[in-house]
């Protein structure tokens, strides 16, 4: 009797196909994702329900988790005339040369007597190492910011002004740290701004959630 | 796809004496690339962030002490978030001998339901959320319970930060001793 003869199959697959669905899985991604920005300071902000994204260009007061404030002024067209203004208001005596230098730095941490001496140096401090803008009762540098920054936006840029105050906070700072940012905006008579968080989802069978359209 | 056709015409002859050469398969093994592709995914999947952060409105009341005394009794509930994410509340006014019964503590999973009762049973225009923060507790405590305030649908100028009193500061003090929170 003839045995029967399983045909031998080879058990290589075609990777084409894979190869295929792998890279176009790979583009999709990178193309779909912003990339993260190098952050400098490590903040985790708290959770919201809102839904309004955060703009782009924004001027973001940043609280670390240690209580430290810092600066971001990301409008480039206005960034001058801020850092000017701060400069003859506070008379730190700032030369063309070192304001030059002081517009590239990316973010500001210091407080302002050590602006001077810190532009003299040829790297720059690191964020860890800087100490902030001070913030409190006696010394709130940052109202003097805000001065300096509602000035910056006079008369028909108030309104593009009030979309970019971010507030940026890590989970753990103190409520005080909070606080003095809150009285530097109130002392130059701003009542909104923003705070930037992380978009949650509208807990289910709440109120909000009940009013919003289905 | 990855083959290619390598049969060659054949048109020049081979003498006896040529060797034939052997003839090697164009197909590559993807399997290896399959790997590399994955892994590239995976990594790009954890490096990006897809979640863009959002913006919560902050409205702050202007410094007025005519409007600070218009609140009613009945309307009033005021939350005061200790440390260790503790918050604690009480409806109307402290009346000193009542202390105890009023001042209550609780946490940021029961205050929602706290909020929706007393906003129910509480005609609009009287109702009023006194926020106060303490000196321990977080920056996440005071945008939680302002979320909570929206997710409770509390409509703005219904509910106010304050600052607290030293009356206030004490009896959280003595709750967090009675209840052995560090």
């Amino acid at each position: 009797m003839p045995k029967v003869k399983i045909p031998r199959k080879s058990t290589a697959i075609d990777m084409t196909a894979m190869c295929d669905v792998a890279f176009l899985l790979l583009s999709f991604f990178i193309l779909a994702t912003k990339q993260k920005p190098p952050e400098v300071l490590s903040v985790t902000p708290p959770e919201s329900v809102s839904s309004k994204a955060a703009p782009d260009k924004s001027i973001l007061i940043t609280l670390t988790k240690d209580g430290k404030a810092f600066l971001m002024l990301g409008d480039d067209t206005k960034k001058e005339d801020i850092l000017k203004d701060i400069n003859t208001t506070k008379g730190l005596n700032l030369s063309a040369g070192e304001l030059a230098k002081w517009k590239k730095q990316g973010f500001i941490g210091l407080p302002l007597n050590q602006i001077k001496s810190s532009l003299a140096l040829s790297t720059e401090i690191p964020a860890a190492q800087m100490p902030g803008i001070p913030t409190d009762s006696t010394n709130n540098e940052m109202s003097d910011w805000l001065r300096s920054i509602t000035n910056a936006y006079k008369g028909t840029a108030q309104n593009k002004l009030q979309e970019m105050l971010l507030v940026k906070g890590d989970n753990s700072v103190l409520y005080p740290a909070f606080k003095n940012i809150k009285q530097a905006f109130k002392k130059n008579e701003i009542y909104k701004f923003r705070i930037v968080t992380n978009g949650e989802a509208v807990p289910v069978g709440s109120e909000l959630y009940n009013s919003q359209p289905k | 796809m990855a083959e290619m056709d390598t049969s060659s015409g054949g048109s020049h002859k081979k003498g006896p004496g040529v060797k034939k050469a052997k003839k090697l398969s164009t197909r590559v093994d993807l399997t290896p690339m399959v790997d590399l592709g994955f892994l590239l995914i995976t990594f790009f999947v954890f490096t990006t962030t897809m979640s863009q952060s959002t913006a919560m409105n902050m409205n702050e009341p202007k410094d007025d002490p005519e409007q600070q005394l218009k609140v009613k009794n009945s309307g009033a509930m005021t939350i005061l978030l200790g440390k260790n994410d503790q918050v604690y509340y009480y409806f109307g006014q402290l009346e000193a001998d009542k202390v105890s019964e009023q001042f209550k503590s609780t946490n940021f999973k029961d205050i929602r339901g706290l909020i929706l009762t007393k906003k129910k049973a509480t005609n609009i225009d009287d109702l009023m959320y006194i926020i106060k923060s303490d000196k321990e507790s977080t920056f996440k405590n005071a945008i939680d319970i302002l979320d909570e305030m929206t997710i409770s649908a509390v409509p703005p100028g219904h509910y106010a930060e304050v600052d607290m009193t030293d009356t206030e500061y004490q009896l959280i003090k003595q709750t967090e001793q009675a209840n052995g929170i560090k």
